[in-house]
């Protein structure tokens, strides 16, 4: 029952990811892949357009994802499963929060938690550059795509806005395409 | 000017309807909105509750964003505000990402689309790298806490390793270690 297997992947998404969007990528990432609902180069275009689009980052992945795979239904079962459990869990925590933050435990763990997310998204970077990367490119595409990786760094670096950057990326990508630069794509 | 308990919710949902349909970005990005509809024009919290609402959102799973809904909705007008807020939060993408799921579909065979996405994907990277630099400024390094982001770096990107199972053991590692102060780490 994809609707069910939808929830119940998004909820557990959901109630793991600490810190928000791009730390929800490695458990989305995947979950996705191993239930081949998406492939990797698909997910990754995602990312970029849940960017560009307004609202939370991990809502718009959900959203896509669960209608991607299960249209209407699919989008409201994986957009309520990874919305459950934070409201679920404020609620109980909203009463007592000072007590909340102090907790030894609760801080003993974020003290885990906080270099462990560093790690994964590390670990997702990995597979995002392999679909910017891809072992099908050959010399003039990676170098092509170093280049534009270098300009899009350094502009993120300068604090230029990150819709910006992807629309930059994306007429780059269509003058080199036109070019005749990117044989493959 | 004194609201119903009804009146409060309704303007709650659409004030964070807005609030989601105008945040690029989510979490942090949605900070500023709350503090101008929220406590600066209603008056419903203060500051410094805002500091306070964005630490829990931190430690507690869940998008940030989400998180802050459902806490400011809570704080405002009880469990009922909390479901408006939440719900009005994430209902714009909701509605946004899923009428884009069609003509993503529709143009994604284009020559162009595909030729832009090759760029768009390379800018992802970029995106990505700059969350890890932030989150990685954030974090307090010492010697566990080196160990365990090098740990999960090669158990999930190398051995495919179960994240939430990675997840579950670094935060028993980091909270054992915090308890008896070992490699730097503190409570």
């Amino acid at each position: 029952m994809i609707f069910l297997q939808l929830f119940f992947t998004f909820f557990k998404i959901g109630a793991f990811t600490f810190g928000g969007g791009y730390a929800m990528l490695p458990l989305i990432q995947q979950e996705v892949l191993s239930h081949g609902w998406m492939d990797l180069e698909q997910l990754v275009n995602f990312v970029a357009v849940s960017e560009s689009t307004p609202g939370p980052l991990a809502v718009n992945l959900s959203t896509y994802v669960g209608a991607e795979t299960g249209g209407l239904p699919g989008a409201l079962c994986a957009t309520v499963g990874v919305v459950l459990p934070s409201f679920v869990i404020i609620l109980l925590v909203a009463k007592f929060y000072e007590a909340f933050q102090q907790n030894p435990i609760v801080k003993g763990c974020m003290n885990g938690l906080r270099p462990t997310v560093v790690g994964m998204i590390a670990a997702s970077l990995l597979s995002v550059g392999a679909s910017a990367f891809p072992a099908s490119g050959g010399m003039v595409q990676w170098g092509l795509a170093a280049v534009l990786l270098g300009g899009v760094v350094l502009a993120h670096w300068k604090k230029v806005h990150p819709i910006l950057l992807i629309l930059g990326a994306a007429v780059v990508g269509i003058c080199a395409g036109y070019a005749g630069l990117l044989p493959g794509v | 000017m004194e609201l119903t308990k009804w009146g409060r919710c309704l303007t709650l949902f659409l004030k964070f309807c807005k609030i989601g349909a105008f945040t690029f970005g989510g979490g942090y990005a949605m900070i500023p909105l709350i503090r101008r509809e929220i406590a600066l024009r209603e008056g419903w919290i203060e500051d410094k509750d805002l500091l306070d609402i964005l630490a829990v959102s931190e430690s507690t799973p869940g998008p940030i964003a989400v998180n802050t809904a459902t806490f400011v909705g809570y704080r405002v007008a009880g469990r009922l505000g909390a479901a408006v807020a939440t719900v009005g939060v994430v209902l714009p993408s909701f509605l946004i990402i899923f009428a884009l799921s069609f003509v993503l579909r529709q143009f994604e065979d284009l020559a162009a689309v595909r030729y832009a996405f090759w760029g768009i994907r390379v800018a992802v990277v970029a995106l990505v790298l700059g969350a890890l630099v932030s989150m990685a400024r954030q974090c307090p390094w010492n010697v566990v806490s080196c160990v365990l982001a090098a740990g999960a770096f090669v158990l999930v990107g190398f051995f495919g390793a179960n994240s939430i199972l990675v997840l579950v053991a670094c935060a028993l590692i980091g909270l054992g270690a915090s308890r008896w102060k070992v490699g730097g780490m503190k409570l």
